[in-house]
């Protein structure tokens, strides 16, 4: 009985610190993160120009202007819509089939393993806008080394980044060549993770090589491949820096075909001061990362048979 | 006797299997080294023809050869004293090392406090840490942007290292590990009468070393190589961060490819050979932690 308000009075303490212990931290997450984000749909519903004194609440005009412009063929809005979307089918699932073969190849072999490692890690660790510049020389016409070697091989010379076709692919190659160490890794990682014992028992019972991938490895391997899909999708959906540093003056040309949501936001919030617009659109980009990461954890996740 | 039995025709089918995989498994490497080989060139042969193109003198650079004919370090001598290079290093290094020791103590400290004290409104301020990840940085920059111009952190280290001196990410990691710190070894530390901050200190946080390291790496790598922010919070040239720098710089540079590639070169190989060295670590707390720079 004695003891029991020392007891309180101890755990009080320690509560005490705990409370302490997180004042900065919680201080930083409600004021640099929560209030923004919440500032940032007030913003998305505000006439936003800084240099104007006054920010009118316009209601939801923001979002009306966003659809309209979606609705016009010839709108760079829409076309930075497309776009995005276009990055993302193509380079989610060259990214993870790439680097998933990769992984397996590294897998199989017995020597070397870590100097492939280590070669296909250093892009990586490089800065986006570095490897931007490199691979802009690169796509060259003429000089380019790919131009050479085109030329080499007596193939036509291509355009890449001055064509219009191939201007988006070009730069998704880049994107995907640029984050395939950290793919491999994490899939290296999910491969050791499988048991040995499964293989052997299935080796046993007479299947084969595709039999062992599809019906063993692929599917233990589905958090894997959940995690990075969703990480990927949502890099690819907030692609800038590549498009700002391989386009000319950063425009997302030739023709708007590569310029992405991400960078409209950049030139309609920084460049025109439509600053409300340009929280809009950001917010309609929120909504699309939130929707896919739910819809991809919901398919992706479900359980296998076996 | 069925079970050794059992054991032996099990040991024969293996056997079996073995040797007729021999062919197969002989070609099946042979491919995979080829392909792996190509792929690996394809990821080296840029970085090359950069070092070789910023060894290039001016007039030699639209010659298709990898490497120049009569090498220079001339642009190298261009790119450092007649541009504001050594600024944008140090700047990007002062925020960057700003930003890491800060996640490095905070996030710690946080995941601590998550994984071993029981307080009020635990749940929901932990729910609120972790709710901050689903929103993009793109969202919140414009907000930041106006808060700074407000606060005159615009062209100031504060200013382009503030959004990231805490991350949730961190916080969230940081928990699971401290998870893994024994009870016993902090109720023994408080019975021996360290205070609170004492037994987070000196107890638990050199217990998780491996984990703050691969934190730190992340954190490092991520700021020295962030865009966005650091573009839009900087407006004068001096306060730039190098990959701002590098950007402005290459887009006037025009067609001084010997130039852009000689910036690029600066921007890339210091990191690179350190990365080089700590590979086996950093490739090791990807897999760990799952992070990404």
């Amino acid at each position: 009985m004695l003891k029991l308000p020392i007891r309180i009075g101890l755990q009080r303490k320690r509560q005490i610190w705990a409370y302490i212990f997180l004042l900065i931290p919680m201080a930083f997450f409600l004021f640099i993160r929560l209030a923004p984000t919440l500032f940032a749909f007030n913003m998305s519903l505000r006439d936003w120009n800084p240099l104007s004194p006054e920010q009118p609440f316009v209601g939801l005009k923001n979002f009306a202007k966003i659809v309209t412009e979606l609705e016009n063929p010839k709108s760079v809005t829409r076309k930075a819509f497309q776009n995005t979307f276009l990055y993302v089918i193509l380079g989610v699932p060259s990214q993870l089939v790439l680097s998933l073969a990769i992984a397996l190849m590294l897998n199989h072999i017995r020597r070397l393993i870590g100097l492939f490692r280590a070669v296909y890690f250093l892009p990586f660790v490089t800065s986006t806008v570095a490897i931007a510049w490199v691979w802009r020389w690169m796509y060259q016409p003429q000089f380019g080394p790919l131009n050479v070697w085109l030329d080499l091989l007596g193939l036509p010379q291509q355009p890449f980044l001055r064509s219009p076709q191939q201007a988006l692919p070009a730069i998704t190659a880049v994107a995907v060549w640029h984050g395939m160490g950290f793919a491999i890794i994490i899939f290296l990682a999910g491969l050791k993770q499988i048991p040995e014992v499964y293989y052997e028992a299935a080796r046993i019972d007479g299947a084969g090589r595709w039999a062992l991938f599809r019906h063993i490895t692929i599917p233990l391997l589905n958090p894997t491949i959940v995690y990075l899909t969703v990480l990927q999708t949502i890099s690819f959906l907030r692609m800038f820096t590549e498009v700002l540093n391989m386009t000319r003056q950063g425009d997302g040309g030739p023709l708007n075909s590569t310029t992405t949501v991400v960078l409209r936001v950049y030139r309609e919030g920084f460049g025109s001061l439509n600053m409300g617009f340009a929280a809009a659109l950001t917010v309609v980009l929120f909504a699309i990362i939130l929707m896919i990461t739910i819809i991809q954890l919901r398919f992706l996740t479900r359980r296998f048979e076996y | 006797m069925t079970v050794a039995d059992g054991e032996l025709t099990r040991k024969i089918f293996v056997a079996r299997r073995e040797t007729g995989r021999g062919w197969g498994e002989l070609i099946l490497q042979g491919i995979s080294y080829f392909f792996l080989t190509f792929g690996g060139l394809s990821m080296v042969v840029p970085f090359l023809w950069m070092v070789g193109t910023s060894l290039k003198p001016a007039g030699e650079i639209y010659q298709t050869s990898f490497f120049p004919s009569s090498p220079t370090l001339a642009n190298y001598q261009e790119v450092i004293f007649r541009t504001e290079f050594p600024h944008w290093y140090l700047n990007s290094l002062i925020v960057a090392i700003i930003s890491t020791t800060s996640v490095a103590f905070f996030d710690t400290l946080a995941g601590y406090t998550f994984a071993k004290f029981d307080f009020p409104l635990k749940n929901l301020m932990f729910l609120l840490i972790l709710s901050t990840l689903m929103v993009p940085t793109e969202m919140l920059i414009i907000p930041w942007y106006i808060m700074s111009v407000k606060f005159n952190w615009v062209d100031t280290y504060w200013g382009i290292a503030f959004p990231g001196v805490i991350t949730a990410s961190g916080v969230f990691l940081m928990r699971q590990f401290m998870t893994g710190v024994p009870n016993e070894l902090i109720d023994a530390a408080r019975i021996d009468g360290l205070w609170e901050f004492g037994i987070f200190y000196r107890i638990a946080a050199p217990l998780v070393r491996p984990a703050i390291a691969a934190l730190c790496i992340f954190n490092f790598l991520g700021n020295w190589n962030a865009f966005i922010w650091p573009l839009i919070v900087t407006s004068k040239r001096l306060t730039m961060t190098l990959p701002v720098g590098l950007s402005f710089f290459s887009g006037e540079a025009g067609s001084d490819w010997h130039l852009i590639m000689t910036g690029a070169t600066l921007s890339v190989i210091p990191l690179m050979t350190v990365v080089i060295i700590f590979q086996r670590q950093i490739i090791q707390g990807i897999a760990l932690t799952g992070l990404k720079a």
